[in-house]
C-alpha cells in the first residue's frame, strides 16, 4: 500500500488533465448553449469557428514573434487573442449577415438554420485548411512546465512524478476567468440582462423594447470569443491540427446537452462531466492500482475499460443516457 | 421536359471528362457517382420524405463495408479453432445484458434503487463480457497475424453481401431511432453524429473484425464482374478486341467498369421504381402528412414516433446497401477513408442540391455532386494552374497551388448555402 504514490499518479494521470480538458469543453459548451438559448439552432459550425479561431491566434502569434514581443514565461498566443478574437468576431458577423440573419427574418424552422451551419461549416473547414493546410502546428512557447516532473521528484523524494505544464495551469486560469467575466456580464450588465430576457421569451423581450439585432450581435461577438479561447487553450494544450476540432463536436454537443442546452452553468458542470468520464475510462489503471494492491497481485493487466480510441464513444453513452433519463439535461434547459 | 434536360446536361459531363480526359476515369466517376446517388435516394427518404435529420450517414456506409468482408471475404484457416465462437458468444452475451438492464429499467419501480440496480449489473455484466472477449480476440488476431488475423468472411458471392450491408445499417439505425427519435430534432442529428463516429471508431480499432487499418484487400468481386486479365486471356473478348483495333488493357478495364456501372443502374432504378411507388401509395401520402403537420397526423390516429422509427431504419438500409456495394467496387476495406465530410455532409448536399423529396432530384443531385467533387481533383490543380500561369514562380504560388486542393469543401459549403438559400426547393422540386 503505497496511498501518497497512487494519489500523485491519480493527480498526474487524471486530476490535471481532467481539469484543463474539462475547462476547454466548457468553454466550447457555453458558446453552443449562447447560441442555443439566443438564436435557438445547433451550431454545427461551433467546432470550425474554433479552428478559425486558433489559426488566426496562430497568426497574430507569428506576428508578435517576428516583432521581438513575447509574453515571457507564459505563451505568446495569449497576447494575442484579443486580436484573434476580434478577427474571429468578424467572420461570425459576416456569416450571420450572409446566412443566418436571412433565416431568422423569414422564422425558418430550426433544423434549417442547422443545416446552414452545415454549410457554414464547410466553408470554414475549407479557408482553414487554405491558409494553414492540414499540417500539425506547435506554436506554444514561454516556459513548458510550471511543475516540472523532476523538479517535483526531487522536492518530495516519492517515486511517481507529477508535472503541470504551462499550458495546462493557464486553460484553468483563463477558463475561470472567461466564466466569471461571463457570468458577470450575463447577471449585472444591461445587455446581458436583455440577452437572457430574449432567450426566456422573445415576444415579451420584444414588446419590452429589446432590439433583437443587438442581442444576436452580442451573442454572435460573445460565442466568437469563447470559441476562439476554447481552441487556442486545447492547440495550445495538444498542437494545432484542423481534424481534431471537428472531432471535438461530439464532446462539446454532449456537455451542452447533458448540462442542458441553453443553461450556462449546465454547461461548464457538463464540460467537466464529459472531459472526467472519458479519462476516468480510457485511463489505464494499472499504475495506480498497483500503489494501492500488494505486489504481484494485478498480472499483467492495463485495467482499462475502453482503448483511448473510443474516447468519443464516452461522450455518446453519456449523452444517450441523460437523453434516455433526463431529456432536459441536469439544470433543466430548453 | 425540364428533368429530362437536366440529366442529359449531367450526361453530358460525363461525356467530356471521357473525350477530354479519359473514358476510364470518365466511367470511375459514373461508378462512385452512381453510388452517391443511391446513398442520396437513402438519404432523401429520411430527409425528403420525414424530415429526419441524421448526421451520421458515414456508419452506414462503413456497415455495408464491413458486411462485404464478413460476407464475402476469404476465409481464414484456423481462425474459427482461434476463438471466433467465443467472440460471437461474448457479443450476444453484451446484447442480452444490454436488453435486460433496459427491461429493468422498464419493469422495476422508479427510483434510487433501480438505478443503482441498474449500474451495478452492467458493471457486473460488463467484466464478464471483457473477459469473456478479450482472449478471444487476442487469440484470433494472433492467428496468422501478418496475413489474416481477423475472423474471416464466408467466402460467399459479393452480390449476397449487398442486402446484408442494408440489414446491418438497419439494425443500427433501429438502435439509435429507439433511443433519440421523438425527442428535439437537432438530438437526432447529434446522436447520429456519434453513432457514426463510434462506428467508424470501431473499424479502425477492433483488428479481428476487419483488420483495422491494417485494411483488408483482394475481396473477390459480385458475380458477372470478371478479372481484367481473365478478359484478356478469353477469346471471345480478344475477337472483338480485333474488331474495335483496340487496346486491350484499356478495352478490359472499360468492360470492367461498363459492368460495374450496369449493375449499379439496374440496382438504382428497381429502387427508384420501388420509392415511387411508395411515395404514391397511401403509406407515402400518410409519410408526408406526418412531415408537414406531426400534430395534425398524430391527431388522425397516425402513429409518429413509430412511423418515423420505420422510414429512419429503411433510409439507412438503403445507404447501408450502396456501402456495400461502393466495397465491392474498390474490392478492399480501408477504414481510414471514411470521412464524414465525404459520406455524411456530401450526401446532404447532393440531397438539397437535387431537390429534397423528389427521388429523381436525389439521383440527379448524386450524379452531378458525385462529379463535381471527383472532378474537382483534376480540375481544380487546372484551373489554378491556368490563373497562376502570368505569376513568377514563387512562395505565392506554391501556396495558391497547394490551396487548389482544399477547394474542395469551399466549393461545396457555397453550394449548400446558395442553392439552400435562392433554390431552397432543388433542381427537381417535390411536386
Amino acid at each position: 500500500m503505497d496511498i501518497l504514490n497512487a494519489l500523485v499518479a491519480f493527480a498526474n494521470f487524471v486530476l490535471v488533465p481532467g481539469l484543463t480538458y474539462g475547462s476547454q469543453l466548457a468553454l466550447g459548451a457555453l458558446g453552443v448553449s449562447l447560441v442555443f438559448a439566443v438564436l435557438r439552432f445547433s451550431n454545427f459550425a461551433h467546432g470550425d469557428t474554433m479552428a478559425f479561431g486558433t489559426v488566426m491566434a496562430i497568426l497574430f502569434t507569428w506576428m508578435l514573434q517576428s516583432w521581438g514581443i513575447s509574453a515571457g514565461p507564459l505563451p505568446t498566443a495569449l497576447l494575442a487573442l484579443p486580436l484573434a478574437i476580434a478577427a474571429t468576431s468578424v467572420m461570425v458577423l459576416g456569416t450571420d449577415r450572409l446566412v443566418y440573419r436571412f433565416y431568422r427574418r423569414q422564422k425558418a424552422k430550426p433544423i434549417i438554420l442547422m443545416i446552414a451551419s452545415i454549410g457554414v461549416m464547410f466553408v470554414m473547414n475549407g479557408l482553414v485548411r487554405m491558409i494553414l493546410g492540414t499540417r500539425e502546428v506547435q506554436f506554444a512557447d514561454g516556459e513548458r512546465f510550471l511543475l516540472a516532473p523532476a523538479a517535483f521528484r526531487t522536492a518530495t523524494g516519492l517515486a511517481e512524478p507529477l508535472g503541470i505544464r504551462t499550458s495546462q495551469a493557464v486553460t484553468v486560469v483563463v477558463a475561470v476567468i472567461c466564466v466569471a467575466a461571463l457570468f458577470w456580464f450575463l447577471n449585472r450588465t444591461r445587455t446581458g440582462k436583455s440577452m437572457r430576457a430574449f432567450s426566456d421569451n422573445e415576444d415579451l423581450a420584444l414588446l419590452s423594447g429589446i432590439n433583437p439585432d443587438r442581442v444576436v450581435m452580442v451573442t454572435w461577438i460573445i460565442a466568437a470569443a469563447l470559441a476562439t479561447i476554447a481552441g487556442t487553450l486545447y492547440g495550445l494544450d495538444k498542437n494545432y491540427r484542423v481534424f481534431v476540432y471537428f472531432g471535438m463536436l461530439l464532446p462539446i454537443f454532449a456537455s451542452a446537452i447533458v448540462g442542458g442546452l441553453g443553461s450556462p452553468i449546465g454547461a461548464i458542470i457538463g464540460g467537466f462531466v464529459i472531459a472526467f468520464s472519458e479519462i476516468l475510462v480510457t485511463n489505464a489503471w494499472s499504475k495506480i492500482l498497483g500503489y494501492l494492491t500488494p505486489e504481484g497481485w494485478l498480472g499483467e493487466g492495463l485495467y482499462q475499460a475502453l482503448s483511448t480510441d473510443y474516447k468519443v464513444a464516452v461522450s455518446f453513452v453519456i449523452l444517450i443516457i441523460v437523453l434516455l433519463v433526463k431529456p432536459n439535461g441536469i439544470m433543466g434547459g430548453k | 421536359m425540364r428533368n429530362l434536360l437536366l440529366f442529359a446536361a449531367v450526361a453530358l459531363l460525363f461525356v467530356l471528362t471521357g473525350v477530354f480526359q479519359s473514358w476510364n476515369l470518365s466511367l470511375n466517376i459514373l461508378n462512385l457517382a452512381l453510388l452517391s446517388a443511391i446513398m442520396a435516394i437513402g438519404v432523401n427518404i429520411q430527409w425528403g420524405w420525414a424530415g429526419l435529420f441524421s448526421a451520421g450517414i458515414v456508419g452506414s456506409v462503413a456497415l455495408g463495408g464491413l458486411a462485404v468482408v464478413l460476407v464475402s471475404g476469404k476465409p481464414v484457416a484456423g481462425a474459427w479453432e482461434a476463438g471466433t465462437l467465443q467472440i460471437f458468444s461474448a457479443l450476444v452475451f453484451g446484447a442480452i445484458a444490454i436488453a435486460l438492464a433496459v427491461w429493468m429499467q422498464k419493469k422495476l419501480p422508479k427510483g434510487t434503487n433501480r438505478s443503482l440496480a441498474t449500474i451495478i449489473f452492467l458493471l457486473v455484466a460488463f467484466f464478464i463480457y471483457r473477459a469473456f472477449l478479450d482472449p478471444a480476440v487476442a487469440a484470433v488476431e494472433a492467428n496468422d497475424s501478418a496475413k489474416a488475423g481477423h475472423i474471416g468472411g464466408l467466402g460467399l458471392n459479393s452480390l449476397w453481401a449487398w442486402p446484408v450491408g442494408a440489414l446491418l445499417a438497419a439494425g443500427a439505425a433501429w438502435v439509435i431511432g429507439k433511443v433519440a427519435l421523438g425527442l428535439r430534432e437537432d438530438y437526432l442529428a447529434i446522436a447520429t453524429l456519434g453513432i457514426g463516429e463510434i462506428i467508424i471508431a470501431m473499424l479502425r480499432n477492433e483488428d479481428w473484425l476487419a483488420r483495422g487499418v491494417k485494411n483488408l484487400i483482394d475481396l473477390p468481386r459480385p458475380w458477372p464482374v470478371p478479372y481484367e486479365l481473365e478478359l484478356q486471356g478469353s477469346p471471345t473478348f480478344n475477337e472483338w478486341i480485333n474488331v474495335l483495333s483496340a487496346s486491350p488493357v484499356t478495352a478490359s478495364a472499360i468492360v470492367v467498369k461498363l459492368l460495374y456501372s450496369a449493375l449499379f443502374i439496374l440496382v438504382l432504378l428497381v429502387l427508384l421504381w420501388l420509392c415511387d411507388r411508395a411515395l404514391n401509395s397511401p403509406w407515402g401520402r400518410m409519410t408526408r402528412a406526418i412531415r408537414d403537420n406531426e400534430i395534425a397526423a398524430g391527431a388522425m390516429g397516425k402513429n409518429v414516433k413509430y412511423r418515423h422509427l420505420q422510414i429512419f431504419v429503411i433510409g439507412s438500409a438503403v445507404v447501408g446497401l450502396a456501402g456495400a456495394m461502393m466495397t465491392s467496387l474498390d474490392g478492399q476495406l480501408t477504414p481510414t477513408s471514411y470521412m464524414p465530410l465525404r459520406f455524411t455532409f456530401l450526401i446532404w448536399v447532393m440531397v438539397i442540391v437535387g431537390g429534397s423529396g423528389n427521388n429523381k432530384g436525389a439521383i440527379l443531385g448524386g450524379i452531378l455532386i458525385g462529379w463535381l467533387y471527383l472532378a474537382v481533383e483534376f480540375l481544380g490543380p487546372q484551373l489554378m494552374g491556368w490563373l497562376t500561369s502570368g505569376l513568377p514562380a514563387g512562395q505565392l504560388k506554391t501556396q495558391l497551388a497547394e490551396s487548389a486542393a482544399h477547394m474542395r469543401l469551399l466549393t461545396l459549403g457555397l453550394i449548400l448555402l446558395l442553392v439552400l438559400r435562392f433554390a431552397p426547393k432543388g433542381l427537381i422540386p417535390e411536386k
